[in-house]
């Protein structure tokens, strides 16, 4: 089968996965009850809620690592997941170049790999020991070798976590690039609500059960969501918003004004 | 040629060295040096078993290192930290396994042969069996490598990629008993750990790798198997301990040139 390229990941049915009364248990607590949600290809689909609320396992029982005990998951049939996890501790005994890294499980032809790292925003990090990368770095690296294979879904469970404000709006700027070039669907978790609400189709609100749902604004104005954040995000959503129909890069000093123009 | 013991002893010492050593790169990655140690530890019940009931002690001494490797597997994670758990088991074991051959009567057993191994006493029959199961130990882990690797790095990262950590962690609980298994008659039940474990250890600083890791450990294994056999009918000594000896000394001399070599 020749591999899919761009537009042609529109041959994967929609949705992309759904669960349907998803609930899950550890012992006796139950982490998350009655979940019903969907990724559509295409779209960003972002988990918000506060810690404790069970996104991380939600994320784990969307990958199988975490059986439910009661309803279900649909992954769309021959379903490819890209992956970024919150955190990669690699055991220092365990020597990695970057391009190893982006082989693994399967290896890929070297300009691939290059292809990848350039896609991530990282270009000339191939040859570096993925121990020696800073914080970004090493985020884009996972970035790179989540989308290598062309994933039907992009999943990353708050990628950007050590990563400060201007280095995570960057990420999830190319985020949105590559669901754009690509057309995959991404399902994300984000403590950075400021971004996230900017960068999102949709928002999913997370308490143990799906609190509300829907575009990034009748997020932002539900009752539970202020609720669980406070008031002061629309403020900055609104200027976020406002400032974000345009595109630039993020790889020199010049746009952190953009940053700070927002946040204030 | 197979009729002079130390030729039989040196065949014996590199084909174990062979499989152990890149096995030991897992444990050394995983941080399961203390499974292996109460792996090899049980295998003392199994040759006291297999001389109860008259068969093979390679047979008997695998049988009980693979039930040992799956309980500590099974039972982890149920309210004992990992390590109290092994020392327990290990011990026990260890305990029981000598306790039991203290009842065989009749036959005169060298406690000390599967103790600290004797491999002078190697025979073509056993030579067979050493160099059948590290054939099949490199068949195993050269098969799942990528999807071992993976599986070491994160398991969720091997979930999205379609590998079962669970099988993964088996593929190794078997090679594990298979190397305990071989490597009783060449450096015996305690001294095992020591051949998984300071070769991976030694070549560390000069791996770019992971695969770089497991072929350099290789020859580090192999090279003190011969050393040390050739050291040891120079000065009398214990074979298996000095094998380990060697690698020992191999073991410092890697890291004192590699903290120079950090220095410069």
């Amino acid at each position: 089968m020749p591999r899919l390229r761009g537009s042609g990941l529109s041959v994967v049915p929609s949705p992309l996965v759904s669960t349907s009364g998803l609930t899950v248990r550890y012992g006796e607590t139950t982490v998350l009850h009655d979940i019903d949600l969907h990724v559509d290809p295409g779209e960003i689909v972002t988990i918000v809620g506060p810690n404790g609320s069970g996104k991380s396992t939600l994320i784990a029982a969307i990958l199988g690592g975490v059986p439910p005990v009661r309803g279900r998951i649909d992954r769309a049939p021959v379903l490819r997941i890209g992956y970024v996890p919150q955190r990669l501790v690699l055991d220092p005994t365990l020597p990695m170049t970057v391009e190893r890294f982006l082989g693994l499980p399967r290896r890929v032809p070297a300009a691939r790999a290059r292809e990848a790292l350039e896609r991530a925003g990282v270009p000339d990090i191939g040859r570096r020991q993925m121990a020696a990368l800073s914080g970004g770095q090493f985020q884009r690296a996972l970035l790179a070798r989540a989308i290598l294979e062309e994933p039907h879904l992009l999943i990353l469970d708050e990628a950007t976590a050590g990563l400060d404000q201007p280095g995570s709006a960057a990420f999830y700027e190319r985020i949105e690039e590559v669901r754009a070039e690509t057309g995959c669907g991404v399902l994300m978790i984000s403590h950075d609500l400021h971004v996230v609400m900017s960068a999102s189709d949709r928002v999913i609100c997370l308490n143990g059960h799906v609190c509300c749902e829907g575009t990034p604004e009748v997020v932002a104005a539900a009752p539970d969501y202020r609720r669980l954040f406070g008031e002061g995000t629309r403020g900055a959503l609104a200027l976020y918003r406002h400032h974000h129909d345009h595109t630039h890069f993020h790889d020199g000093p010049c746009d952190h004004a953009h940053e700070q123009d927002a946040a204030r | 040629m197979l009729d002079d013991f130390m030729t039989r002893a040196a065949l014996a010492g590199i084909g174990t060295g062979l499989a152990a050593a890149p096995l030991g790169c897992f444990v050394v990655w995983r941080r399961m040096a203390y499974f292996g140690d109460a792996t090899a530890h049980a295998a003392i019940l199994g040759v006291a078993l297999s001389l109860a009931f008259s068969v093979p002690v390679f047979a008997g001494a695998m049988m009980v290192a693979l039930i040992m490797a799956t309980a500590v597997s099974l039972i982890s994670g149920r309210g004992y930290a990992m390590d109290t758990l092994l020392g327990v088991m290990a011990h026990s074991a260890l305990a029981f396994g000598l306790v039991g051959v203290s009842f065989l009567e009749g036959v005169r057993i060298d406690l000390m042969a599967y103790l600290f191994g004797d491999i002078l006493s190697v025979s073509r029959g056993d030579l067979a069996v050493i160099w059948g199961g590290a054939a099949l130990v490199l068949a195993l882990i050269g098969w799942r490598w990528s999807a071992l690797l993976t599986a070491t790095l994160n398991p969720d990262l091997a979930r999205a990629a379609g590998i079962d950590p669970k099988r993964e962690q088996l593929v190794l609980t078997l090679a594990l008993a298979v190397v305990v298994a071989v490597a009783i008659k060449v450096v015996g039940v305690l001294l095992i750990t020591a051949l998984l474990i300071i070769p991976a250890a030694t070549v560390r600083p000069f791996a770019a790798t992971p695969e770089r890791m497991g072929a350099l450990a290789a020859l580090v294994a192999m090279a003190a198997a011969w050393a040390g056999l050739r050291a040891s009918y120079a000065l009398d000594t214990p074979t298996g301990p000095t094998i380990v000896c060697v690698a020992a000394l191999l073991f410092s001399l890697s890291t004192t040139v590699s903290g120079l070599r950090r220095a410069a």
